[in-house]
Order: C-alpha cells, then sequence, then structure tokens
C-alpha cells in the first residue's frame, strides 16, 4: 500500500499533467458535442500537432540546460524555404533533398551552438540573433514570395497515411487497427521484462493488480487512438515519425550517459564540470540537436502546407517553450521529462482544436492559452514547494 | 522557550525542548548536524511560523507569537544565517538598510543612510567606507556587514548561525571580541558553532542538543567547561580519539607534481602558483596547511585537469609516467578525484536523488555503448549508501534535503566510486560535527589502507597534525616548507609561513 502512495507521490507531477489532458479532452469533447473524440478529428489534432511536438522535445534538452532557443520557428522556415528551392525549382529527387535539409538544420544548430558552448555568448542572445538572421535569410532566398507546390511524395511524409487503406473490416483501416495492437503488445512485453529485472535484483515492486491496471490504461489509450485513426484514414505516416522520436529521446534523457549529463549540467554547470562532464560539449550537443529537430519539423510543415512560405513557423518556439514548461520543467534548469513536453503540448494543441470546434475567436484563443500556461506553472510551483514542505 | 516541538512530514525534529537564554549573555548551542539547532533557530526568529510548532515562546517574560521574520525582528530579534544574505552589487550602506530603507517623503535619504551606517560601522570595527559594494570585501568583513545591519534594526537578541565557518583564525578572534563587546552594550546573542575552542572563549552558558532533545546544559559560573565535556554530551559517547589511528606504511611515491606554474585567470599577468613541487606516496596521507586563500584550493584544482587558472607549465607524474591532463575528464580517467571544499557549489547537485549525485562519475562503469543499466546503478549506489553510513530515507531523496554531513559523505562516496588512486580532499570536514567528522576520518583510514594516496587541504591545524603522514605548508602560491608527521606541529607551521611571508615582503 506504502508502495503505491509513495509512487503517486514521486510521479505526481506526471500524473497531474495526463490528468490535466484528459479532463481537458473530456471538457471539449461536452462542449464540442462530441465532435472533439470524432475520428477525423482525432486525425486533425495528430496532424495539426505534429510539428510542435517535434519542436518541444528538442527544446526539452535546451530547457533542462537551464535555457531556451529562440530561433527555431526562423529555422523551420528556413530549412523549409531551402527544401523548396531544391525540390520545386532545382528538381532535386525527394531523398536527398530531405537529407541534405536535415544536414542544414544540423549545421545551423551546430553553428549557433559554436556561439553558445565555445564562446560563451548566452543563449538567448545567440538564438534572438538565430531568429533574425534564420528568418531574413528565409526571406532573400524565398523573394518574399511563396514557393509550391512540392513532388507528391514529399508532401506524403506530413499528410500521408499508411498504405493499405482499401482492406477494412467493419470499417475500421485493418492496418491501423494491427498498428494498436503490435504497439500494445511491444509495450506490454517491455514491462513484463523490465518488471522480471526488477525482480531478479529483489527491488521493491509495485503490486501486480495496480501494475496491471497502469498497463490496462495505457494499452486502452494506445488502441483507443489507433481504432480511431482506423476509423478514418489509417494512421499518418507523420505519427510514427512522432512516436519515433519520442521513443529515441525518451531513452536518451531517461537511460543514457549523455542525457544524465544534460540534467547534471542543468542542475548544476560547475559541479557538472568537475565531475567529467563536457559541459561544453553537452551544450553544442543540445543546440546541434535543437538544429536538426528544427529541420524535421521545418520539412513537416512545408509538406503540410505544401508550400514554403516567408511567415512559416513564426511564434513556433513559443509554443514549444510553452508545451515544456506545461509539461513540468522547469525554467531554472535540471528538471523535465520528454513524455511531459509532448503531453504539455498535446494540451495546447487539444485546446486550441477544442476552440476552434467551439468558434472561439483566435484572439480569445491566445489569451486562454496565456492563461493555462500561467495556471500550469503556478500548480507546479505549488506542488514542488508542497512537497517540499516548505 | 518552552516544550518546543516541531515536525518534518511525521520525523521529530524538536522534541519539547527548553531553552532559557539570560539577558545579556552569550549563549553556545552546540549539537551534531542534523541535531536541530537551526530548526530551534527559525521558530525563535518566526522562519517557521507560529502554528507550524508546538509550544511557546516568551521574551522577558511575555509571550510572542511570531508569523515571520518581520514580527521578531520588531521584537528584536535578529538572525545571521550561515550563508550571507548580502547583495553583492549594492553598496554597505544599502545592504545594511536594505528592507529598512531610510525614507524622507517616500525617497531615499542618502545622506542620513550613509552618515548612519558610517556610524554602525565603526560600532563593529569595520575600517570601510559605508559606498564600498559588498562583492568588494572579504567574508570576514561581510560578516561584519551583517552585524551592522542587525544592530540597525535595535536588536536586542542576535542569533548567528555558525558565523565563523568560513573565516580564517584572525577574523574569527576579531568576531568573537565584537560579540563581547556587543554583550557590554546590552546585547544578548545566540552562538551556534561547531569550534568548540572558540565557545569555550566567549561563551556564558552552553546548551547541547542532540536529536532535537536538550541533552546538557552547562554555565560557565557553575560548571567547568571544557571541550571534552562538550563532545561527550554532543555524540553521546566518549571519543576517545579524535582522530582514529592508522598504521602507515607509505610505499613507493606514485604521484608527482614538478615546477607546476599557473597565471591567475582574471589577471592573467599575474602568477598565482609559483613553482611548485610536491609528492605522495602510495597509502599515504599528505596534508596542505596554509591560511584562507593561501593558494591551497587554487593547485590542487589546477592540477585537477587544469580546472582552475590558464597558462600552466610544469610537470605532473604518476608512477614515473608524465600525464598531461587537459580537462577533467583527463583527470578522472588517470585516477585523480578531486573533492570541493564548496560542496553545495561545486559537489552536488541539490536537486537530483543521492543516487544521481553518487554516480555521476562513474556512469560509464554502469553503461554498455552509452545506455545505463539502471539495475546495476540502483545496486551500487546502496551499495555505497551503506558503507558510507549516509543518513537519509532512501537512494532516491534528494541531497538538498541531507545534513551538511551526510552531503559530505555522498561527495565522496561520488570520488570513492570512480576508483581514484590519489583523492584530493578540499576541507573534507568543513561545517559538519564531530561525529561526522570521525566517520569520514574513518573513511580516509580506510582508503588508505587500501593502498590510496590521500591529499589533504585543511585549514584545522589539529585535523592535518592528527592525520597526515607529511604536511606540505602552502603560503601565496608557494610551497614555504614541509613536515614529516614527527615533526609537524601547529607553532612550526605558522612560524615556517610567517618567516616565509616575512622574507617575501623584504
Amino acid at each position: 500500500m506504502t508502495g503505491i502512495k509513495s509512487y503517486f507521490k514521486n510521479n505526481i507531477r506526471q500524473y497531474g499533467m495526463i490528468i490535466a489532458l484528459v479532463t481537458i479532452m473530456l471538457f471539449f469533447q461536452i462542449l464540442t458535442g462530441g465532435i472533439l473524440f470524432r475520428p477525423m478529428n482525432i486525425t486533425n489534432i495528430v496532424l495539426q500537432n505534429a510539428y510542435v511536438l517535434i519542436l518541444a522535445v528538442g527544446m526539452l534538452l535546451a530547457i533542462i540546460t537551464g535555457n531556451i532557443d529562440l530561433a527555431i520557428g526562423s529555422v523551420v522556415a528556413f530549412v523549409g524555404a531551402l527544401s523548396a528551392v531544391m525540390m520545386v525549382n532545382l528538381h532535386i529527387p525527394v531523398v536527398p533533398a530531405v537529407i541534405i535539409s536535415l544536414f542544414i538544420g544540423l549545421a545551423v544548430g551546430s553553428f549557433q551552438g559554436l556561439f553558445i558552448a565555445y564562446f560563451k555568448i548566452p543563449p538567448f542572445i545567440v538564438t534572438l540573433a538565430g531568429m533574425l538572421i534564420f528568418r531574413g535569410l528565409t526571406m532573400v532566398i524565398l523573394k518574399g514570395q511563396t514557393l509550391a507546390p512540392f513532388p507528391e511524395s514529399f508532401q506524403m511524409i506530413a499528410a500521408g497515411y499508411l498504405p493499405g487503406a482499401e482492406v477494412r473490416i467493419a470499417g475500421l483501416n485493418l492496418v491501423a487497427v494491427i498498428f494498436g495492437l503490435v504497439l500494445s503488445v511491444i509495450y506490454i512485453l517491455f514491462q513484463l521484462n523490465a518488471r522480471r529485472n526488477k525482480q531478479k535484483y529483489g527491488f521493491d515492486l509495485l503490486p501486480l493488480t495496480f501494475e496491471l491496471l497502469k498497463w490496462g490504461v495505457v494499452v486502452f489509450a494506445i488502441n483507443a487512438l489507433t481504432v480511431s485513426l482506423a476509423a478514418y484514414n489509417g494512421i499518418p505516416i507523420v505519427l510514427i515519425l512522432l512516436l519515433v522520436i519520442i521513443v529515441i529521446y525518451s531513452l536518451i534523457t531517461q537511460k543514457t550517459v549523455a542525457g544524465r549529463h544534460i540534467y547534471a549540467l542543468g542542475g548544476n554547470a560547475k559541479a557538472a564540470q568537475l565531475s567529467g562532464v563536457k559541459t561544453e560539449r553537452v551544450m553544442f550537443w543540445v543546440y546541434a540537436n535543437m538544429g536538426l529537430l528544427s529541420a524535421v519539423a521545418g520539412l513537416v510543415v512545408a509538406g503540410r502546407l505544401n508550400a514554403a512560405t516567408p511567415k512559416a513557423g513564426s511564434m513556433f518556439e513559443l509554443d514549444a517553450i510553452a508545451a515544456c514548461y506545461i509539461g513540468g520543467a522547469s525554467a531554472s534548469g535540471g528538471i523535465g521529462t520528454v513524455i511531459g513536453a509532448v503531453v504539455g503540448g498535446l494540451v495546447m494543441g487539444v485546446l486550441n482544436n477544442g476552440m476552434s470546434i467551439m468558434g472561439v475567436s483566435v484572439d480569445w484563443q491566445q489569451a486562454i492559452k496565456g492563461l493555462v500556461l500561467l495556471l500550469a506553472v503556478c500548480f507546479d510551483v505549488y506542488t514542488k514547494t508542497k512537497s517540499n514542505g516548505k | 522557550m518552552r516544550n518546543i516541538s516541531k515536525h518534518f512530514y511525521g520525523v521529530i525534529a524538536l522534541d519539547s525542548v527548553n531553552l532559557t537564554v539570560q539577558n545579556r549573555e552569550i549563549h553556545a548551542i552546540v549539537g551534531e548536524n542534523g541535531a536541530g539547532k537551526s530548526t530551534l533557530m527559525k521558530v525563535l526568529s518566526g522562519v517557521h511560523a507560529h502554528g507550524s510548532y508546538t509550544g511557546d515562546i516568551f521574551l522577558n517574560g511575555e509571550k510572542c507569537v511570531f508569523s515571520s521574520i518581520r514580527e521578531s525582528e520588531k521584537q528584536g530579534i535578529v538572525i545571521i544565517h550561515q550563508e550571507l544574505a548580502l547583495v553583492p552589487y549594492l553598496s554597505i550602506a544599502e545592504n545594511i538598510f536594505l528592507g529598512n530603507e531610510r525614507v524622507s517623503r517616500g525617497l531615499i535619504d542618502w545622506n542620513q543612510s550613509i552618515s548612519e551606517a558610517d556610524k554602525l560601522l565603526k560600532k563593529v570595527g569595520l575600517n570601510e567606507k559605508a559606498t564600498t559594494l559588498v562583492d568588494n570585501i572579504g567574508v570576514g568583513k561581510q560578516q561584519l556587514v551583517e552585524i551592522a545591519k542587525a544592530l540597525s534594526k535595535e536588536v536586542k537578541l542576535l542569533i548567528l548561525d555558525e558565523p565563523t565557518a568560513a573565516l580564517n583564525d584572525e577574523e574569527s578572534n576579531k568576531l568573537l571580541d565584537l560579540l563581547l563587546s556587543l554583550k557590554e552594550q546590552g546585547i544578548t546573542s545566540i552562538l551556534i558553532s561547531h569550534k568548540l575552542n572558540e565557545i569555550e572563549r566567549v561563551a556564558d552558558s552552553i546548551t547541547v542538543i542532540r536529536d532535537g532533545m536538550v541533552i546538557d546544559n552547562l554555565h560557565k559560573s557553575t560548571d567547568k567547561i571544557d571541550e571534552d565535556r562538550i563532545i561527550r554530551s554532543m555524540v553521546g559517547r566518549e571519543i576517545v580519539d579524535r582522530f582514529p589511528a592508522r598504521k602507515s606504511h607509505p610505499g613507493e611515491i606514485i604521484f608527482e607534481v614538478r615546477d607546476w606554474t599557473v597565471y591567475h585567470p582574471q589577471h592573467t599577468d599575474k602568477v598565482a602558483i609559483d613553482k611548485v613541487n610536491f609528492n605522495v606516496r602510495k597509502g599515504e596521507v599528505i596534508g596542505f596547511a596554509g591560511l584562507m586563500g593561501a593558494g591551497r584550493t587554487e593547485i590542487a584544482m589546477s592540477v585537477f585537469g587544469k580546472a582552475w587558472g590558464v597558462k600552466h607549465s610544469g610537470h605532473i607524474l604518476k608512477e614515473g609516467r608524465e600525464l598531461h591532463l587537459h580537462n577533467v575528464t583527463d583527470a578522472i580517467d588517470n585516477g585523480i578525484a578531486y573533492v570541493t571544499e564548496d560542496r553545495k557549489g561545486y559537489g552536488l547537485i541539490l536537486i537530483n536523488d543521492i543516487m544521481r549525485n553518487l554516480t555521476l562519475t562513474s556512469l560509464r562503469s554502469f553503461s554498455r555503448r552509452g545506455i545505463i543499466d539502471s539495475n546495476e546503478e540502483v545496486m551500487t549506489s546502496h551499495d555505497y549508501k551503506d558503507k558510507l553510513n549516509i543518513k537519509c530515507h532512501g537512494i532516491e531523496q534528494k541531497v538538498e534535503d541531507l545534513s551538511g554531513g551526510n552531503q559530505q559523505k555522498v561527495v565522496l562516496g561520488k570520488w570513492i566510486m570512480s576508483k581514484p588512486d590519489i583523492l584530493i580532499l578540499d576541507e573534507p570536514t568543513r561545517g559538519i560535527d564531530v561525529g561526522a567528522k570521525y566517520e569520514i576520518y574513518n573513511i580516509i583510514n580506510a582508503l588508505v589502507m587500501e593502498g590510496k594516496s590521500v591529499i589533504m587541504i585543511s585549514s584545522e591545524m589539529p585535523e592535518l597534525l592528527g592525520m597526515c603522514d607529511r604536511i606540505y605548508v602552502v603560503t601565496e602560491g608557494r610551497i614555504a616548507g614541509e613536515f614529516p608527521k614527527s615533526e609537524a606541529s601547529q607553532e612550526g607551521i605558522m612560524k615556517c609561513i610567517i618567516t616565509h611571508q616575512r622574507e617575501r615582503s623584504i
């Protein structure tokens, strides 16, 4: 019994966010008269928010180091513009063009990382400069015009679905349903393995009934999502991309030495350095990585709009930052999780979507999102001080 | 204070404590770290608001109910915390009147502020202008500014939490003299300190606290106060030897530094460490004695992968082979560990748990291809927690919630886990209590018995004399002398420092 209690106590923030997300979803489900959970709308939420979630994952790493990156919106536009030049004007095939675009993103990130890590210029200033530089360059490249259309295969990345849409059982896309079942099986196998390992070491285990309940909820959530997607066009390709990124970065942050070093740097840079963490190198890679993920998001955005526009990606940095903070990351560094940032991003996404369906004007949407950010962080600070007993 | 009890999460921090402080006396409170001294003072000064504890506080016979530190200050109770609460980029005068500004018609009256500040500075014997920035004066003087600040609030009862922890002997003496003269002026002081010789010198009465309870009350007028008696009450057992015995059999020279010269990182034309030579043998403890600012920490950190200073030159040899250490990782890979003197600032990641702090330097030994085996990590951390007797709820407890002694054990454990051959310990027992000190000495001895070598930097001379096989005297970035254990004495070392300084100044 105490096991469950302390488990909840240790994970209250994580669960708090998920509960908040579910509450918001139910709230809008009722207010929109059931439109929110319709298969088409669920698909929309995934397609609309994929890029923010990708950016939030990268931003989270920067926030863990105690900094932010203001340039990503501009980098999104910049990479989108270059990819359009390559594919639309120069007719470079999609695969090499995508690879080159990713390298450009990495190069842009490395450029900023160089100044931040090795010349010790505060990230806020470097990325503020980057925001102006890359927005400007985007305008130069596009000459203020919109460049379109992209090849169809490129659009697939952002707007396509897994093939096999014609195979349907009871109106459900079979591929999507199987996809959900496979994911569930993989999840349970992983959990069983982790539990067995813990048992081998003789660690305290959560009671089996509780663990089963947890697995049940996760499996239900996975399949609710995939079945719902199955009822429309199936699994969006961008969802797979997103899942891969989330899994990889969760692993990096939770399970690798590199991840641990990022947290250590954010918690106390001097102590980390004196413990053998190569703080400059960590800082460099965090920003280089941010460039890479910005490029991924840039391609997704370009593919979804089927155009490169000079104004693409504006304010994306703020959405990504907000997602991380709503997801429990600490502004002073050292605290935050990938899953938290993703949940935070979804909270914003569902708010956007729900309010749009209800016909709330964009101006009000902004104001309400601002309030939600403020409340989320207040809640976070409140639970933190409470758990410290001060 | 009567029957004060306070709980944190069901853990008893104070258990019906009674404390009586006479008017115009200096009352010392001693106890091991985590005994409840600071908590008691926080209750008294209103940091822990009325209602969060049980029991009553009486001041001059009147019952007091403080819901904040402001209210207790109104009654003339001022607490000066161990970590000074001054703003570095404000002047002394601005700091003194911070939150208590001298105002006329809504605007700050600078003339009045500065003249009053000057008066207060004279009173505490600080010879600085009131307009000097706090950043530009040393810690000892900053401590005096804190006291001046307290005086500006018309203090009647001054609480000092380890005021001399960061001061050298001269500064400490000055501060203690000041307390005595304040007593003459009618100010009562409560002094929390680990330095028993200081307490012996100034205290009129002593309260010993252990595990949240008052164990002993001593009065200068009626009892004979001596260190042994106090230590006995503090730890609840007789410490026959303050330094555990060790049979030392130093072996071959394992680590040697030759002609080590380093320049100051800010003033790059200034030689900060000048042709320093020293060595340590296998299974030997050597000590670096010296005054504050002598350059001991700087020598240690610059050797530890150039973590301090610029333009390094000289040679570092291990087992006769020259090492080229360009960064901290190189130093760790070559079996060198540096345990910092500033455990909160440089040693620990306070917001992280014990396990993450313990394993930070040795993550690679738990990981394959960069992926951490978390089960191994948990097992090893548990082992170290038990081995070093770190008192905590579990390895997932945050280190910021641990007492000083236990934090120090975590830092030490972190470096022992990295399996070094040479451990540099910089002030390993600073600000920790007698019992924890003894445990740390035992850990050092155990390491040496395993054949590791220890370089110990300490400002406490008895500690160096008790623990080291050999002592180097450092002053002004140079080695001024070397004493084997048999010839080392406190007087000898001081004489060595003074002679060297005199020679240099001629």
